[in-house]
C-alpha cells in the first residue's frame, strides 16, 4: 500500500524515466571508453554531442534542418487543407463516401513512397517532388479520420442546428467540424508522422538535401558520431512537429 | 447493382481511361506512363519468372520475421506499460519521441550492427512495427474495464485465466489495429532498406527495373507489392474478426 502510494507521486515516474535515460547515457559513455562497445558501432554520447556541434560548422546543418522542417510542415499543411475537404466531401455525398472508404483505407497501408522513381522522372529531382511524396502519404489519414469524425457527429446536433435555420456552411463550421475535432486532429498528427517518414526517407534515398541526405552522407564518410548526431536532429524535427500539433489542438480546444 | 458498386465501377473505368489517354498523349516523357496492357504483360512475365519468387520470398521473410519480433516485443512492453501506471508514465514520453520518427534514418545504424544482408532489413521491419503496436497495446491495456478484472478476481481466476479470458479479449481490438498499422510501416521500412542497399528482395527488384528504365516492369512490381500489402492487411482484419466472433 505504502509502495503504491509512493509510486503514485506525480513527479516520481518522469524523474525515474529521466534517471533511466541518464543512467543509459552514462553506461554507454563508460562502455565506449572502456572498449566494451566499439566506437564504430556506437560512439560514446560525448563524441556524438561534439559531432553535433561540429556539424554546425562543417556541414550545412541549419539549412538541412530547415529544409526538412519546412518540407514536412508544407506537406502537412497541404494534407490538412485537401484532406479535410476530401473527408467532408465523402461525408457530404454519402454514397461516394461508402464507395471510396475501403479504397482510401487500403491506400493507407500501401507503400506509396515506392512511386518515388516515377515521380522523380515526372516532376524532376527537386524539393517539390519530395514535398509531393510527403503530401501523398500524409493526406490519406486526414481524409480517413475526417470522414470518421464527421460520421460520428450525433445526428441530434445537426437536427438542432437545422431547427435554428442554420445553413450548410454554418452547420459545417459551427457543428460538424467542432464535433469532429478530436478525430481530425488525430488525422493531422498521423499526417505529420507519415509526411516526416516519407520526406526524410526520400531525402535519404535520393541524396537530394535535408537531414535525410545528411545522415546518408555521414554514413558514407564513416563519420559515425556525426551520423548519430544527425539522427538526433531528425528526432528533434519529429518532437517539434508533435509539440506544435499539441499546441494548435489546445488553441482550437480553448475557443 | 448497388449505387456504391456503380460508383466504384465508374471510378475504375474513368481512372483507366485517363491513364490510357495520358499514356498515348505524349504529354509526359515517353515510357514513363506505359499503357495498361504493357503493365499487365509485364506483370504476367514477372509472375511467370522463377527468380521473381526468390525476391518475393526474401522480402516476405524479412517482413514477417521483423514484424513478428517487433509486434511481439511491443505487445509485452505495451501491456507492462498499460497495466503498471508507474511504468506507463515513465516510458510513455520516450515512446512519444521515437514513435513519429522516420525509422529509415536508423538504417545506417542497423547496417553497422546487423550487416548489409537480411539482418538489417529484419531489424528495420522490427523497429518500424514496434511503435504503432506498443502505442495501441498501451492504450488497450489502460482501457480494460476494472470491473471485469475485479469480477475475475472474485471468481479466483488464475493469472493465466485473467490474461486469456479478461485482458486479451479486451485488448485485442486495439492491438489488431496497431498491428495493421505496424505491418504497413514494416513493409515500407523493409522495401526502403532493400532499395537503399540490397541484392535481393522486391525493393531491390523495383530499383533494378528503374535504373534499367524498364518502366512497365517497375509498375508491375509496384502493383504486386501494393496488392500484397493490401491483402496482408485484409487477412489480419479477417483473422481478428473471426477471433472476435468466438
Amino acid at each position: 500500500m505504502r509502495l503504491q502510494q509512493a509510486l503514485n507521486r506525480p513527479w516520481l515516474a518522469p524523474a525515474s524515466g529521466l534517471a533511466l535515460l541518464v543512467a543509459c547515457v552514462l553506461a554507454l559513455e563508460w562502455a565506449g571508453h572502456a572498449g566494451w562497445i566499439s566506437a564504430f558501432f556506437l560512439p560514446p554520447p560525448s563524441e556524438i554531442a561534439l559531432a553535433g556541434w561540429r556539424l554546425g560548422d562543417e556541414e550545412p546543418l541549419g539549412a538541412a534542418f530547415m529544409t526538412t522542417l519546412m518540407l514536412t510542415l508544407s506537406a502537412t499543411a497541404a494534407s490538412a487543407a485537401l484532406g479535410i475537404t476530401a473527408g467532408w466531401l465523402m461525408y457530404r455525398h454519402g454514397d461516394f463516401g461508402r464507395a471510396y472508404e475501403a479504397w482510401v483505407g487500403a491506400l493507407f497501408s500501401a507503400p506509396l513512397i515506392l512511386l518515388y522513381p516515377l515521380f522523380l522522372v515526372l516532376f524532376g529531382r527537386n524539393l517539390f517532388t519530395v514535398a509531393l511524396m510527403g503530401f501523398l502519404a500524409g493526406v490519406i489519414p486526414v481524409v480517413l479520420k475526417t470522414f470518421e469524425g464527421l460520421r460520428g457527429v450525433p445526428r441530434v446536433l445537426i437536427n438542432v442546428a437545422r431547427s435554428f435555420n442554420l445553413d450548410e456552411r454554418g452547420i459545417l463550421f459551427k457543428v460538424l467540424l467542432p464535433a469532429a475535432r478530436p478525430a481530425v486532429f488525430t488525422g493531422l498528427r498521423l499526417s505529420f508522422i507519415y509526411c516526416t517518414i516519407n520526406i526524410v526517407g526520400l531525402e535519404y534515398l535520393t541524396n537530394f538535401g535535408g537531414l535525410g541526405f545528411l545522415v546518408g552522407r555521414m554514413y558514407d564518410r564513416f563519420d559515425i558520431p556525426a551520423m548519430y548526431a544527425t539522427v538526433a536532429f531528425v528526432l528533434l524535427v519529429s518532437v517539434l512537429g508533435f509539440w506544435a500539433a499539441e499546441r494548435i489542438e489546445r488553441l482550437f480546444t480553448r475557443r | 447493382m448497388s449505387r456504391t458498386a456503380r460508383i466504384r465501377l465508374l471510378t475504375i473505368t474513368a481512372v483507366w481511361l485517363a491513364w490510357e489517354v495520358l499514356a498515348r498523349s505524349g504529354l509526359v516523357f515517353k515510357g514513363v506512363v506505359p499503357s495498361s496492357l504493357q503493365v499487365i504483360a509485364a506483370m504476367a512475365e514477372q509472375l511467370g519468372h522463377a527468380p521473381f519468387y526468390d525476391h518475393l520470398l526474401r522480402t516476405c521473410y524479412e517482413v514477417l520475421i521483423g514484424f513478428g519480433i517487433g509486434s511481439a516485443s511491443a505487445v509485452v512492453i505495451g501491456t507492462a506499460m498499460g497495466l503498471s501506471p508507474f511504468c506507463g508514465r515513465m516510458l510513455h514520453p520516450y515512446v512519444n519521441i521515437f514513435a513519429p520518427a522516420p525509422k529509415i534514418v536508423f538504417l545506417p545504424v542497423l547496417m553497422i550492427l546487423f550487416g548489409v544482408d537480411a539482418g538489417s532489413k529484419v531489424a528495420m521491419a522490427a523497429i518500424s512495427a514496434f511503435f504503432p503496436v506498443v502505442v495501441a497495446t498501451f492504450d488497450g491495456a489502460r482501457e480494460v474495464p476494472l470491473v471485469l478484472v475485479r469480477v475475475a478476481h472474485s471468481f479466483r481466476a488464475s493469472t493465466a485465466q485473467l490474461a486469456l479470458k479478461v485482458y486479451l479479449p479486451s485488448m485485442l481490438p486495439p492491438i489488431v489495429t496497431g498491428m495493421r498499422l505496424g505491418l504497413g510501416v514494416a513493409i515500407i521500412g523493409t522495401l526502403l532498406a532493400e532499395i537503399k542497399l540490397s541484392n535481393k528482395g522486391l525493393g531491390f527488384l523495383a530499383i533494378q527495373h528503374y535504373e534499367g528504365f524498364h518502366i512497365p516492369d517497375l509498375y508491375a512490381v509496384l502493383l504486386i507489392i501494393f496488392s500484397l500489402a493490401v491483402m496482408a492487411n485484409a487477412l489480419i482484419g479477417r483473422a481478428a474478426t473471426r477471433f472476435y466472433r468466438r
